[in-house]
C-alpha cells in the first residue's frame, strides 16, 4: 500500500501504465495505459498482429514489459512469477492437458492451494457444474467436442479464484451459432463469479456483447477505450470509426461554430452542414465527416432537417426487414443508406425505388467530425 | 466344404473380365492392399520365417553331420532336450541375469543421461538444434569396432585415462585404498560403460523426437495455475514423454541384452552374456539346436514385455 493513490479506495483494480514491449526493434505493444474496474469485463479489440496477445502475456508475467508498469489490485507486478500471480489465462489454443482426464485438467490448479482432497474434490465439482460438463468428467480432452473444451479451460481458470481471468479469443475456435451461445455463458458465468475478465478479440460484435468497456488497439496502440455505445457513437478517430461497424465518410473543411454545433463545408455533399461540436477543432481545419447509415434518413419530400441533400437512386438491395440504398448526389458521391421497411406489400414496402429522386437527410447529432 | 464355395461363388463372378485370376484378384481388393500388406510381407519373410527356422532347429537334434541337425530318422523328432538344458543349468540361467542385468543398468543410464540431452535439443535455440543433434549421430560415422578398441585402449592399465581415474582415486581415497590401477576391462563395468555410450544416441533420439512435439503452451498453462519450473517437468513434460521413454528404452534394452562384440572385448569371460552363448554353442561346440533354443528364450524374453506393455497401451484407449 506504498502507492500514492493505493489507499484511497478510488484505486483501479487493474492499472497498466506506459507499458511498452519491444522484440527486437519491432514495438509489439507501444506506451500503452489504461485501467480496469474490479468485476468488469473489458475488452481487447483490434486487428490481427496488434499486440492484444502480448499485452495479456504480460498480465499473465510470460512477458516482462520493456517499459512501463502493471498494477494489480495495488500491487506492483514487475518481476513477480506466473506461478506466484493471481492471474490466470485461459489460452486461444485452451492448452489442456491431454493426459488429463477432464476432471484432473480442472483440479489442476487447486494442488498449490492448502485445501483437503475432500475440498478439493468438492470444488471441482462445484466447477463441473457451473460448466455443465459433470457427466464428462472421466473423459480426456480429446474425447470431448471443441466447444466443451473451451469450458473445460475456462472451469480450470476459474477453479483457483483468480483476482483476474485472461481470455484470449475464448470463442475463436467455435461455430458461429455455438459461438453466441457461448457468449451469453461467459457473461452469465462472469457475473455469477464476480471475476474480472480481460477478453482478447478481433471481432466487434463479440468485443460490444460482451463487454463493459473496450479498449481498440491498432498496431500496438490503443486508440480508444470506452463503453461500446461511447466507441459506436462517439468514435475518436477514422480507425475507430471504420473499425467498429460500416460508416460513410466525407472529406470535409471545418467553416465555424454556430450555437452547439460545428459548421463544415463538405464538397460531396454539396455545401455547408452543421455536425455534433468537437473540442480540438480550428476554423479552416481539414477534417472527415461520418455517419453511420442508419442515421440517415431517406425521404420523398425534403425535410426540415439543416442537413439535407437531394439525390438519386443507384442501386438497391432488398434485406426483408430493411433494404439498402446506394444513392448517387449531385456531387458525383455515391452514398449509402439502410431503411426500415416499415410499410407491408409489394410495392409500398420501399421508401424509393430505381432511379427515383429522393432526400437524404441526417441529425446534426449524428454527423461525426473526426479530426484524425 | 460346400460353404467356402458357395460363398466363393457369390463373390466371383462380378465382374467377368479379362487377364488371369490375379489380375481379377486386383480389380477386386485395389492396390491399397498390397500397400498397406507391404510391411506385413516384409515382416513375413524377414523376421517370422527365419523365426520359425530357429524354432524348428531348437527342437531338432544334434548330429555329425552337415548341416550338423536332424529331425526324426533315428532321433526323435520333437527333442525337447535343449531346452531343459537352458532351464536347468545354472551357467545359461546366469548369463540370462547378467545380461538383463547389464542391458538394464545401461538403459537406465542412458535414460538419465540422455533424457536432459533431448531436452536441451528441444530448448536450444532452434539455429544451434541441427548442429547438436549432428554431434549425437556424430559417432555413428566412425566404426563400431573402432570405438570399442578405442575404449579399450582408454580403460586398460597403463593408459593416460586410467592413470588420471587412478590418481583422482588415490587424492581422495585414505592411503590403505590406494591402488596402482583402477582393473576396469573385462568386467561388467566395462560392458555397461561401453553400452551405455554405444546406445546412447537410440535413447536421445526418440525422446527428443516425443518432446519437440509437445506443445509448450502446456507449460505455460501449467505455470499460470502456480506451478514451478520442476513441478511443470513432472505433472506436464514427463507423463507426455513416456511413449519416447518407451521406445528409446527399448532400442537400447534389447540390442544390449543380446550383445556380442562388447562383452567379448571387454566383458568379463567368466560370466558371460548370453550372445556370447549362442555364439559360443553354434560355432564352437556346433551345438545348433541349443544355440537355437537359447535364442528362442531370449527373444520370449524380450517380447513377452513388449507385447504386454502394448497390450496395456490399447487398454488405456490410445491416450496420446
Ligand atoms: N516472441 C516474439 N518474438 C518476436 N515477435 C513477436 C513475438 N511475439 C509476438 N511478436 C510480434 O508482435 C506482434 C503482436 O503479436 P500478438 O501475438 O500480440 O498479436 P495479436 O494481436 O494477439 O494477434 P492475433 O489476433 O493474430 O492473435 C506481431 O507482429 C508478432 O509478430
Ligand atoms: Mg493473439
Amino acid at each position: 500500500m506504498a502507492l500514492p493513490d493505493a489507499g484511497t479506495g478510488a484505486a483501479p483494480f487493474l492499472r497498466i501504465e506506459g507499458v511498452s514491449k519491444s522484440f527486437g526493434s519491432f514495438k509489439a505493444v507501444n506506451d500503452v495505459s489504461l485501467t480496469v474496474e474490479k468485476g468488469e469485463i473489458f475488452a481487447l479489440l483490434g486487428g490481427s498482429g496488434c499486440g492484444k496477445t502480448t499485452l495479456l502475456r504480460m498480465l499473465a508475467g510470460f512477458e516482462e514489459p520493456t517499459a512501463g508498469r502493471i498494477f494489480l489490485d495495488g500491487r506492483d507486478m514487475a518481476g513477480v512469477q506466473p506461478w506466484d500471480r493471481p492471474v490466470h489465462m485461459m489460452f486461444q489454443s485452451y492448452a489442456l492437458f491431454p493426459h488429463m482426464t477432464v476432471a484432473k485438467n480442472i483440479g489442476y490448479g487447486l494442488k498449490h492451494e492448502k485445501m483437503t482432497k475432500a475440498e478439493r474434490d468438492a470444488r471441482v465439482r462445484e466447477m463441473l457444474d457451473l460448466v455443465q460438463l459433470t457427466q464428462f468428467a472421466g473423459r480426456k480432452p480429446h474425447q470431448i467436442s471443441g466447444g466443451q473444451r473451451q469450458r473445460v479451460a475456462l472451469a480450470r481458470a476459474l477453479a483457483r479464484q483468480p483476482k483476474l481471468l485472461l481470455l484470449d479469443e475464448p470463442l475463436a475456435a467455435l461455430d458461429k451459432k455455438l459461438r453466441e451461445h457461448t457468449q451469453f455463458e461467459l457473461m452469465s458465468i462472469q457475473q455469477r463469479t464476480g471475476v474480472t475478465f480481460i477478453v482478447v478479440t478481433h471481432d466487434q460484435e463479440e468485443a460490444m456483447t460482451l463487454a463493459d468497456r473496450i479498449a481498440v488497439m491498432d498496431k500496438g496502440v490503443v486508440r480508444q477505450i470506452g463503453s461500446p455505445t461511447e466507441i459506436y457513437e462517439f468514435p475518436n478517430s477514422r480507425f475507430v470509426a471504420s473499425f467498429i461497424g460500416s460508416i460513410t465518410s466525407f472529406e470535409a473543411k471545418v467553416a465555424g461554430r454556430e450555437g452547439a454545433h460545428l459548421v463544415v463545408d463538405v464538397p460531396a455533399l454539396g455545401g455547408r452542414i452543421l455536425a455534433r461540436d468537437v473540442p480540438g477543432v480550428v476554423e479552416g481545419q481539414a477534417v472527415t465527416l461520418a455517419v453511420r447509415p442508419e442515421k440517415l434518413n431517406l425521404t420523398k419530400e425534403r425535410p426540415e432537417s439543416p442537413n439535407a441533400v437531394e439525390g438519386m437512386v443507384k442501386d438497391l438491395a432488398y434485406f426483408g426487414k430493411d433494404s439498402l440504398y446506394r444513392i448517387a448526389l449531385p456531387s458525383g458521391a455515391l452514398v449509402q443508406a439502410h431503411a426500415v421497411n416499415a410499410r407491408r406489400g409489394m410495392e409500398a414496402a420501399r421508401v424509393a425505388d430505381w432511379d427515383d429522386k429522393i432526400w437524404l437527410s441526417f441529425d446534426p447529432g449524428s454527423a461525426i467530425v473526426l479530426a484524425d | 466344404m460346400a460353404e467356402p464355395s458357395t460363398l466363393r461363388d457369390a463373390t466371383a463372378p462380378v465382374e467377368p473380365r479379362q487377364g488371369g485370376a490375379f489380375a481379377r484378384w486386383l480389380d477386386r481388393r485395389g492396390w491399397s492392399d498390397i500397400l498397406i500388406g507391404g510391411p506385413y510381407i516384409w515382416l513375413l519373410l524377414l523376421f517370422l520365417v527365419p523365426f520359425l527356422i530357429v524354432v524348428a532347429m531348437s527342437v531338432a537334434t544334434k548330429t555329425s553331420t552337415a548341416p550338423p541337425i536332424s529331425w526324426g530318422g533315428e532321433v526323435p523328432l520333437l527333442n525337447w532336450e535343449p531346452y531343459q538344458r537352458v532351464l536347468s543349468d545354472g551357467l545359461y540361467l546366469r548369463a540370462f541375469l547378467t545380461s538383463v542385468m547389464n542391458a538394464g543398468i545401461a538403459m537406465i543410464l542412458c535414460l538419465f543421461i540422455g533424457y536432459p540431452m533431448a531436452l536441451g535439443l528441444v530448448r536450444v535455440a532452434p539455429s544451434w538444434r541441427n548442429i547438436l543433434l549432428m554431434l549425437v549421430i556424430l559417432p555413428f560415422w566412425t566404426s563400431f569396432l573402432l570405438r570399442v578398441y578405442a575404449w579399450m585402449g582408454l580403460m586398460g592399465r597403463n593408459s593416460w585415462f586410467n592413470g588420471m581415474l587412478t590418481d583422482a582415486w588415490n587424492f581422495l581415497v585414505p592411503i590403505d585404498w590406494a591402488v596402482r590401477s583402477i582393473p576396469m576391462m573385462n568386467s561388467n563395468f566395462a560392458v555397461v560403460l561401453v553400452m551405455v555410450y554405444t546406445y546412447l544416441p537410440f535413447m536421445i533420439l526418440p525422446l527428443y523426437a516425443s518432446l519437440e512435439r509437445l506443445d509448450t503452451t502446456l507449460d505455460e498453462a501449467a505455470m499460470d495455475l502456480g506451478s514451478r519450473p520442476a513441478r511443470v517437468f513432472w505433472d506436464v513434460t514427463l507423463p507426455q514423454s513416456v511413449p519416447g521413454i518407451i521406445a528409446g528404452g527399448m532400442l537400447v534394452f534389447i540390442p544390449a541384452a543380446g550383445e556380442l562384440v562388447i562383452p567379448s572385448l571387454v566383458g568379463n569371460a567368466s560370466s558371460p552374456m548370453i550372445g556370447r552363448l549362442i555364439s559360443d554353442e553354434f560355432s564352437m561346440a556346433r551345438d545348433w539346436p541349443m544355440a537355437s533354443a537359447i535364442a528362442v528364450m531370449l527373444l520370449l524374453l524380450m517380447v513377452v514385455p513388449t507385447m504386454l506393455y502394448s497390450h496395456y497401451q490399447a487398454k488405456a484407449g490410445g491416450s496420446k
